[in-house]
């Protein structure tokens, strides 16, 4: 198992330089001097001048990368154009708004969205299973623009009955930051009043972003059973006289919990970049909602250090998963 | 009795095809995939709506010609629907001046947007501008991926090993999120969306193109055509291409949904088509300054348009991946 682990690990190391490498080079194929495209056409020679020496424009391409991932493995990632500030505090800042919405999101989409599958494997061709198969097919055709605006219109603005922006009304709450997480912070303090309005204010923007991980969730986990209820231990397991019940939990749901693990983790990338566009259309202060702000500032360092953020994020969790399998599963363990 | 169930279903086109092909004419495999089709429900309905998008969006831009750089008729601004949408709006909201049956007009069936522009017009133009984006990306991403994955796959080289290592990289990022950093320092138009959303793509058919090429290349067919002197050009184009189409084929459908999103996500965030030109992306965003003011139609007749296009190919490609894809035939 440490050798598989090991092995895997050395796998990641091609594809995070890789993705370093291209990330590096996205303020290159800039058309242009990405200094004038920055500031503009009316900047001055000095101030291009300075900005090319701030980024480090001036140096040999593989100096220029080496002093980058440097900076990167200190945990510097630059300074703001606009304003400049280290990029890394504002992450630091922006980035527990996107991971409580997200895992948030993902959480739901869980804890539905597998005994959902469960069942309609169960009752196949029941009308539970067609029901929740063409939700799922809706699931995943709705773009998350398109249901984050019908819930903003339908249940924001015609109903009124929740908020659409925003984490906290700042006005009526007063919330003490400990981890960045509105809802951890608020259990830990003991104010109610908090988390009632963190989890209003959760409501619309987790819904929009965990559709799609919803309905993959559901197919995968139903697919997943399936197969796993045609096998013979699960007849052998029947005819011994188990419960129904325990046939599925323990023989049935064990044994298909590996695609659906995989597909869970998966689903975090679907929804750190999908948290660009909910957090853009909720005015979620988190990364995704900076990212935006920052392409059209066209403030490229920050565009840079969130793709860069996320795709690693994402690599991570992709070996986590990888990771976990040798718990959940014996044979790949042993293999 | 599940189990019984899905064994007789599972059974029966295999029998019928046998039955078929014994007694009339010779086994086609055209044929018999579009009987598979023709038996799913879901490629029916997607077929049946993807005709339906497809035949719109050729025929919009062909029958009316619109000019968007001088679209503008600030009187009309923010009208509701009129026509039957105006009428049965009137009637579930119980106005007063709800129009009567016989004195509806037809001049803004969608509505209005905030320069008093057609939505009925913009969206059948967007709906165009969204399906050719969407199939352009998918065309690039197929080519470039299946040359790719076609020659890694047959000649297991060292090309093998940089093409898959580079795809690796392409897909360690989430593909909405590399398209977005590339057109956003590529600069932000249809055309670069369309190329954007293309590379982020093009893994998925490499890997595919790859993985079929590898089953091919020990095929007898392949050393019977090595053993007659065929090129390794010639053998991937004639016998490992054919032979790789059908799951491709079923990706490029399946894609074609996620590409019409991807692009449409571009255009929300003002990274795809450049206004005043219609694409339904961008008049979602633009709907949002409307939105608390109660204007639904700016937004909801793109938005169904998006889904109903989004549907149709996803439904299509569910029902042309079950009838083509002989592991999963009886199966589910």
């Amino acid at each position: 198992m440490g050798k598989y682990l090991f092995r895997r690990l050395l796998e990641t190391i091609p594809v995070v330089v890789g993705v370093s490498i291209l990330v590096f080079l996205l303020i290159h194929f800039i058309p242009g001097d990405p200094a004038v495209a920055i500031l503009g056409d009316r900047a001055s020679p000095e101030n291009i001048a300075a900005l090319r020496e701030q980024l480090g424009l001036n140096r040999p391409l593989h100096e220029q990368y080496l002093i980058w991932v440097g900076n990167l493995l200190r945990g510097d990632l630059g300074n703001t154009v606009r304003g400049n500030i280290p990029i890394s505090l504002e992450i630091s800042h922006r980035f527990p708004a996107t991971i409580e919405l997200s895992l948030f999101a993902l959480f739901i989409a869980t804890v539905i969205g597998v005994p959902v599958g469960v069942i309609s494997a169960v009752r196949r061709n029941s009308v539970i299973d067609t029901a929740s198969m063409i939700g799922a097919l809706f699931g995943v055709s709705i773009p998350i623009f398109v249901l984050g605006l019908l819930l903003i219109f339908f249940v924001g603005v015609e109903l009124q009955l929740l908020p659409f922006i925003g984490r906290l009304d700042n006005r009526e709450v007063n919330l003490q930051t400990i981890t960045g997480l509105h809802v951890v912070d608020s259990i830990l303090t003991g104010n109610w009043r908090a988390l009632g309005n963190a989890l209003e204010h959760l409501i619309l923007p987790s819904i929009t972003l965990m559709t799609i991980p919803l309905a993959i969730i559901a197919r995968i986990t139903r697919s997943a059973m399936l197969e796993v209820l045609n096998q013979d231990y699960i007849r052998t397991a029947r005819a011994k006289g188990l419960r129904e019940g325990t046939v599925i939990r323990m023989h049935a749901l064990r044994n298909a919990l590996l695609p659906v693990v995989t597909i869970i983790g998966l689903q975090l990338g679907t929804l750190l970049s999908g948290a660009v566009l909910t957090e853009t259309i909720f005015a979620w202060p988190g990364i995704g909602k900076w990212l935006f702000d920052s392409i059209v500032a066209r403030d490229y360092p920050i565009v840079q250090s969130v793709t860069l953020l996320i795709a690693v994020i994402y690599v991570f969790v992709n070996l986590a998963v990888d990771v976990l399998y040798t718990f959940i599963d014996p044979r790949v363990r042993a293999s | 009795m599940t189990t019984t169930t899905s064994q007789s279903t599972a059974a029966k086109p295999v029998s019928l095809n046998t039955q078929q092909m014994g007694r009339t004419r010779p086994y086609s495999p055209f044929r018999d995939t579009m009987q598979r089709l023709w038996r799913s429900p879901s490629a029916r309905i997607g077929g049946f709506l993807s005709f339906i998008i497809v035949l719109l969006a050729i025929a919009v831009p062909l029958l009316d010609n619109y000019d968007a750089i001088s679209d503008r008729n600030l009187p009309a601004r923010y009208d509701p629907p009129d026509c039957f949408i105006g009428w049965i709006s009137a009637r579930l909201t119980n106005a007063p001046d709800a129009p009567s049956i016989n004195e509806l007009t037809c001049a803004y069936p969608f509505g209005a947007d905030k320069n008093g522009r057609s939505i009925f017009q913009r969206v059948g133009h967007g709906m165009s501008v969204s399906l050719a984006a969407g199939v352009f990306s998918v065309a690039i991403a197929l080519s470039v991926g299946a040359v790719i994955g076609l020659i890694a796959g047959y000649s297991s080289g060292w090309f093998d090993s940089v093409s898959m290592r580079t795809m690796d990289i392409i897909l360690a990022f989430p593909s909405l999120l590399l398209a977005i950093a590339l057109v956003t320092v590529a600069g932000a138009s249809l055309v670069n969306g369309m190329i954007a959303v293309a590379i982020t793509q093009i893994p998925v058919y490499a890997r595919l193109a790859r993985a079929m090429a590898i089953a091919n290349r020990n095929m007898e067919f392949v050393t019977a055509a090595r053993s007659v002197g065929a090129r390794d050009l010639e053998i991937v184009r004639k016998h490992i291409l054919p032979n790789s189409l059908a799951p491709l084929i079923v990706q490029a459908t399946l894609g074609l949904g996620t590409a019409v999103i991807e692009t449409a996500a571009l255009g929300f965030l003002g990274l795809g088509q450049q206004p005043p030109h219609p694409e339904l992306g961008k008049m979602l965003a633009d709907s949002q300054e409307s939105l608390a003011s109660g204007k639904w139609w700016v937004m909801v007749f793109p938005g169904l348009t998006i889904i109903f296009m989004v549907l149709g190919f996803n439904l299509l490609g569910d029902g042309l991946r079950d009838a083509l894809d002989p592991r999963l035939r009886g199966s589910d």
